[in-house]
């Protein structure tokens, strides 16, 4: 089934209608925004902006958990592991870099570090033991919606979650009102949209009169939706359109966001690369802290996120990179200070990341080029 | 302890033993300085700087090749094979990347846990001697070693072999035109392990491939002796991985189409589940093999009628352009397929 | 946010299913399921919860929007050409 949204001649047909609504605009440059590390996966594992007209620019922006996770947040699970606490998480999580390294580091010193593909998977584990067992809990609302599950459906005594769950609608605030900011669109993402609905975003649209789009995950998916977004753009219509509609309605998984939100409450955090986010960050409500690590285990975080910032970190401009205000080449940390083995800022963390995919391929390079021989 | 940005650099950690740039950089940073040869290459002899997937002497009208392989792998016994099948075919698969399908001789030296079971044992030798009569080939040495519990990871097996070829077959001799064929479906042996290591709890037949090929490169070396350039066998790192380093050591640009990449559905699948490329998954039954444009048919023909390498395929071209770089070309556009640099990791996002 | 996969139940167990992802097969949790899921429904999975069912009626919808774009697209720019033929004229 999924395979119907990847025929290359359906591909090819919207891949014209993008340049011709693109020249359509008559702009010399289109910048539209999309908040999903999965966006980026796609576009770039199938090489779509080798087919994207050149005046169009897709901007990634802070839509990968991995890369917004903060090293104060990385160094409360690396201090647990330290302790002596086993610690299970997701897998991209592990190389994540903190003040004094990642789980990866600490697995190296002795820690006991579970890789899970699911947070029941951490549960079963967890079940099965009786020493204390945290799940460092980290992915944005379409994840963090498993994580309330199994606390609804039960855990064992010995369980407890961190909570670095992020909530996305917010930061699209903060790139949409940063001074400066170029973007006049974004892609949604689909499946937090799945999660949450499409109407979350009519606010957001009305509020700054920018046009969302919300978006699925296949070639075609991603055509069609732009081909749309830089319709409304040239237009200049603000308006919210979906063009997910078998995953996303208008108002949601109503299920799912009872449980979310039975479970958590967003309050504001520090995103790696972009400071504060009001309301950006899922916490543990009271009713739950008997399964808060932060409230069951004695972690020194006050001190942790009193830490000022290394000087390396304030020349970080990885926020404006991510509102495409900037480029890895006006960093001077970039290929430097800042590459992929010691990343400082939230765009070279990630297998995703603008300075991570520029550093690997030196640059973005022009694959719009002849045809492979045959 | 010296952090630079957070990463202790005093000590060697898991991503240098992942076949990618860290681990390169850790053998020519510590290995090279220790072992070259001054100068580097010279007549007669193929030394470690050719880092190459073994060694050469020269004797007489024929190259003597040798190579040494050690192997940690968990879980010693996965779908498909163990540790001991793996033992054996990776050191006929590295002799018969360098053109030496003649086997002269094995040796094989284990390090034991202390409470390993002799039954295992038992099967990992019974895997290494079936594997041995595929290959033709004869463990003739070996070394036994007990350690404490935990003092060592359940078993480590080393091997090392020495065979002959007329026609050495380096990793580096591909030219412009060349056409680039992989003799099998990609990404099995990295996904099956990945997969029951990481307790991803699916239900699938991904297996293994571990073979050991020293036949079916024999009969595309004969179906032509001059046409293939260059070979490598895709192990850590996947094919990704080999195709890089052919590329750089080469002087070329590689185009592959991901069309024509024979991949399992069941390694799609999980591919697709758990957001791991199969280019960057390791194969412990195929080579990578690099043939001149007008040999690729009969080299192709002839893998195909081996057992293993019915689903040999032309997967891609060298070009004069971006030297040292692997570009795909997905059938929606183009993208570089970048260096491979660490273990396979599940990711969520 | 991320690695949504589309799968196909074959099996149903209380509030577990076995759902077929290209010939790999994984349980998947059904707490979070926005509708009653049965065997033979595509579920949206997402690190093992399956977090949509998938109407069938819905992927013959997408490919009916993704038609109609291409006509919208293909109208306006016949209608830039009516447009370009009228202004010469």
């Amino acid at each position: 089934m999924p395979l119907e949204f990847r025929d290359p001649a359906r591909a090819a047909a919207l891949r014209d209608a993008l340049a011709r609504a693109t020249a359509r605009v008559g702009r010399e440059r289109v910048s539209l925004m999309h908040v999903c590390g999965s966006h980026e996966q796609a576009i770039a594992k199938f090489g779509l902006r080798a087919a994207f007209p050149p005046a169009l620019d897709v901007i990634m922006g802070p839509g990968c958990p991995v890369c917004v996770t903060d090293q104060p947040e990385i160094d409360e699970a690396v201090a647990l592991a330290a302790q002596g606490v086993r610690i299970a998480t997701y897998g991209d999580m592990v190389r994540v870099p903190g003040t004094a390294g990642s789980l990866a580091d600490a697995q190296a010193r002795g820690a006991r570090i579970d890789v899970v593909y699911s947070v029941a998977q951490a549960v079963e584990i967890a079940r099965a033991t009786t020493e204390p067992f945290v799940f460092f809990a980290t992915g944005f609302e379409t994840t963090a919606v498993a994580t309330a599950a199994v606390l609804i459906g039960g855990v064992p005594p010995n369980f407890s979650v961190l909570s670095a769950h992020k909530y996305i609608p917010p930061v699209m605030e903060i790139v949409a009102e940063m001074p400066g900011t170029r973007v006049e669109g974004f892609l949604a993402a689909g499946h937090a949209a799945t999660i949450t609905g499409s109407a979350t975003f009519e606010p957001f649209v009305e509020r700054h009169a920018l046009p969302v789009v919300v978006a699925g995950f296949e070639p075609l998916d991603i055509l069609a939706a732009l081909v749309k977004l830089v319709e409304l753009v040239g237009r200049g219509e603000a308006a919210v359109v979906n063009m997910f509609p078998r995953c996303v309605t208008r108002e949601g998984n109503v299920n799912a966001q009872r449980q979310l939100w039975t479970v958590f409450e967003p309050i504001g955090g520090r995103w790696r690369g972009i400071a504060h986010v009001p309301n950006g960050n899922l916490r543990l409500r009271d009713a739950w802290a008997a399964v808060d690590a932060r409230r069951r285990f004695t972690i020194d975080a006050a001190s942790l996120w009193r830490q000022a910032p290394s000087s390396l970190v304030r020349q970080c401009i990885c926020g404006h990179i991510m509102a495409g205000i900037a480029s890895p080449a006006d960093c001077a940390l970039f290929g430097a200070a800042c590459v992929p083995d010691s990343p400082v800022g939230a765009c070279m963390v990630s297998s995703e990341g603008t300075c991570r995919i520029w550093h690997e391929y030196g640059g973005v390079p022009d694959l719009r080029g002849a045809a492979c021989p045959s | 302890m010296s952090v630079v940005g957070g990463v202790d650099v005093d000590r060697v950690l898991l991503k240098h033993g992942a076949g990618g740039r860290a681990m390169r950089r850790l053998i020519s940073e510590t290995f090279l300085a220790a072992f070259a040869t001054d100068p580097p290459e010279r007549a007669g002899l193929l030394g470690v700087s050719a880092m190459d997937d073994g060694g050469a002497v020269r004797l007489g009208d024929r190259w003597l090749v040798m190579t040494t392989d050690s192997h940690v792998i968990q879980p010693a016994f996965f779908p498909g094979g163990d540790i001991g099948r793996l033992a054996i075919a990776g050191t006929v698969n590295d002799l018969a990347m360098m053109g030496a399908t003649e086997i002269l001789g094995l040796t094989c030296g284990v390090v034991i846990e202390e409470g390993f079971p002799r039954a295992d044992l038992e099967r990992i030798a019974a895997s290494m001697r079936a594997a041995c009569a595929e290959a033709s080939a004869t463990v003739i040495a070996g070394d036994t070693k007990v350690m404490g519990v935990r003092e060592v990871d359940g078993i480590v097996i080393n091997t090392s072999g020495v065979g002959l070829t007329r026609r050495l077959i380096r990793d580096c001799g591909l030219r412009a035109g060349d056409r680039i064929i992989v003799t099998g479906t990609i990404g099995d042996h990295g996904m099956a392990v990945m997969a029951s290591r990481h307790g991803l709890q699916l239900d699938s037949d991904l297996r293994s491939d571990v073979a050991p090929l020293a036949a079916l490169i024999r009969g595309a070396i004969e179906a032509s002796p001059d046409g293939i350039t260059a070979m490598k066998d895709p192990t850590r790192g996947g094919v990704a991985g080999a195709l890089h380093e052919m590329a750089s050591k080469s002087g070329v640009g590689i185009e592959i189409v991901d069309a024509a990449l024979p991949v399992r559905p069941a390694v799609r699948g999980v591919s697709e589940l758990v957001g791991v490329d199969p280019l960057f998954a390791a194969n412990e039954g195929k080579a990578v093999i690099g043939v001149r444009r007008e040999s690729a048919d009969a080299v192709l023909r002839a893998l195909r009628a081996h057992p293993l390498g019915r689903d040999a395929a032309i997967v891609g071209a060298c070009v004069a352009d971006h030297s040292g770089t692997v570009i795909l070309d997905t059938g929606f556009g183009r993208r570089l397929v970048a260096e491979p640099d660490g273990d396979l990791l599940p990711r969520i996002c | 946010m991320c690695l949504g996969v589309p799968g196909l139940v074959v099996e149903i167990d209380e509030l577990t299913a076995t759902v077929d992802f290209w010939g790999v097969r994984r349980r998947v949790r059904l707490d979070l399921a926005d509708e009653p899921v049965a065997v033979g429904d595509y579920v949206l999975n997402h690190v093992g919860f399956a977090i949509r069912r998938i109407p069938p009626a819905d992927v013959e919808t997408t490919l009916a929007l993704y038609e109609q774009l291409l006509k919208e697209a293909n109208a306006d720019l016949m209608a830039a050409d009516v447009r370009g033929e009228i202004d010469a004229s």
